[in-house]
């Protein structure tokens, strides 16, 4: 692997940029590998590159049906943090910040992190209770957090209307100083190089069409590009868990449902930290391309179609612009839509299915990419040791019928957001 | 955004339906528990026709039943759901 420096950068601008080497090779399937991850997108990148990296497998591929950053690692609104309310999700999503915090070096590929910050707003005096309760659990449990008055946010944002007839008057915040955004296609390059290099087979325009089985154990895959031996096999394809885990006939607890984002033309920087409102749902930031990044509820009914309902669109950008009212001056630029599979209690995933050797990492709803890395740390781990980690024990298959849910909202078997 | 027609109120936007559940999903009162655990936990969470209950909260009221292609979003039959259902 070609390393990445500041100096190579400038070297290679003299001569046009015309001597960087393809970040990763396109190399055709084996017949076998000892590990197969479906779905290259973030979580099963950091799975491979986990698995080669940290537990020396060099027999690894990682199939993509479409190309690498084509499913929902580029649809994301690319937010990271940790402020979950349950020791469970503390615990997933601070390990998982902890990896980001070091990604960039790791991977040697800058992925952007930047820890700008990630406020929750409170409307009401029952949001500011519920704001306190939730820093509260964080504090106590070794995470950053910070109560923020209305003076306080404002001084902060100063965008935002914090006038008392405001639609959606602010009352203060909780501020995480260690969340913020990272650029997502990075990650799944970032990823897929490193993997590469440490000898992955990243096998894209692959699609998984059925399993082969003996015994009751996995054997291999059907594909479109032919059949492919594997002695494990880890989904991590996000809104098709349950397809491809059909394909096994295995039926999982997820609804696929679609999570919208939307960007505005690019403009100057006026929002310096992540924005977001759990009442209102809505959530804000500014990319450093300039263009601003809203995301809004799941359009909550079951689809596909990666195609966004417009009403979504029209509530989100109404409540960004009652937050923000200078917003309404920009274009938007883009939508689209991500598949996303929301689990039934608002937890993801992890854990080996009822078949051997075939494991899931799903169920991740829209919260997926701010837990990259640690999803791939702990996927990888239980992969190849056949042990779940301690952190990812709590979110194993069969916690639904046991009723040992993770419930960070206490909604019941639905599938909704957090 | 999809045009739902309710047999009371005619074709009405999406915006004034929502979303309850898919039929495969739905528990009789004297369901056992693995029952129940199948019901709800173990779903097709279906890749095309899919049949499933939605109401028309900001209508009339009532619940339907939905057969529905979640890929193209086309609405192929809207029925009163019968006493017995």
């Amino acid at each position: 692997m070609k390393r990445y420096s500041s100096l190579g950068l400038l070297t290679a601008g003299l001569t046009g940029h015309t001597s960087w080497p393809r970040a990763w090779r396109d190399p055709a399937p084996k017949a076998r590998y000892d590990i197969v991850i479906i779905g290259g997108g973030g979580h099963g990148l950091a799975t491979a590159y986990n698995l080669a990296k940290r537990h020396g497998l060099r027999n690894i591929a990682v199939l993509e049906k479409g190309w690498i950053g084509g499913g929902n690692t580029g649809r994301n609104t690319t937010i990271v943090r940790s402020n979950y309310r349950l020791p469970q999700m503390q615990d997933l999503m601070e390990f998982s910040l902890k990896l980001w915090e070091t990604m960039t070096d790791e991977l040697n590929y800058n992925v952007m992190f930047s820890q700008r910050g990630a406020i929750f707003l409170g409307h009401s005096d029952s949001d500011m209770t519920k704001l306190a309760e939730r820093g509260d659990a964080m504090l106590a449990r070794g995470l950053d957090a910070e109560l923020l008055t209305r003076e306080q946010i404002a001084k902060m944002i100063p965008v935002l209307d914090m006038s008392r007839d405001a639609r959606f008057p602010i009352e203060g915040g909780l501020n995480q100083p260690r969340g913020g955004s990272a650029r997502h296609d990075a990650v799944a390059w970032g990823y897929a190089r490193a993997a590469d290099a440490l000898g992955v087979d990243i096998i894209q325009n692959c699609e998984v069409t059925g399993f082969s089985m003996r015994g009751g154990k996995v054997e291999g895959l059907e594909t479109t590009r032919g059949p492919i031996g594997a002695d494990k096999v880890g989904i991590c394809v996000a809104g098709h868990s349950g397809q491809v885990a059909g394909l096994a006939g295995v039926k999982l607890p997820v609804e696929s449902q679609l999570l919208q984002a939307f960007v505005t033309e690019p403009i100057k920087p006026m929002i310096d930290t992540v924005i977001m409102s759990q009442s209102v749902h809505c959530y804000i930031s500014q990319s450093d391309k300039g263009e601003v990044v809203l995301g809004g509820d799941p359009d909550n009914y079951p689809t596909y179609s990666q195609r966004g309902v417009p009403m979504r669109l029209e509530q989100v950008a109404g409540e960004a612009i009652a937050l923000i009212p200078a917003l309404s001056k920009l274009r938007m630029l883009r939508s689209w839509a991500g598949t996303t599979d929301m689990s039934f209690d608002g937890a993801p995933i992890l854990d080996e299915l009822p078949i051997e050797g075939l494991y899931l990492s799903g169920g991740w709803c829209y919260g997926g990419f701010k837990a990259t890395p640690g999803s791939g740390w702990l996927f990888a781990d239980h992969l190849a040791t056949g042990q779940a980690h301690p952190i990812a024990r709590p979110f194993a298959l069969d916690r639904f019928e046991r009723g040992a849910t993770v419930d960070e909202t206490g909604a019941g078997p639905k599938a909704r957001d957090r | 955004m999809q045009l739902i027609a309710c047999p009371h109120c005619g074709p009405r936007a999406q915006a004034e339906f929502e979303f309850d559940r898919s039929v495969e999903s739905v528990l009789t009162v004297d369901a056992t528990e693995a029952e129940a655990v199948a019901r709800l936990y173990h779903r097709e969470n279906p890749k095309g026709w899919s049949w499933e209950l939605w109401r028309h909260s900001a209508g009339c009221g009532v619940f339907l039943k939905l057969h529905r292609h979640t890929v193209t979003h086309e609405i192929a039959e809207v029925s009163l759901l019968d006493a017995a259902q």
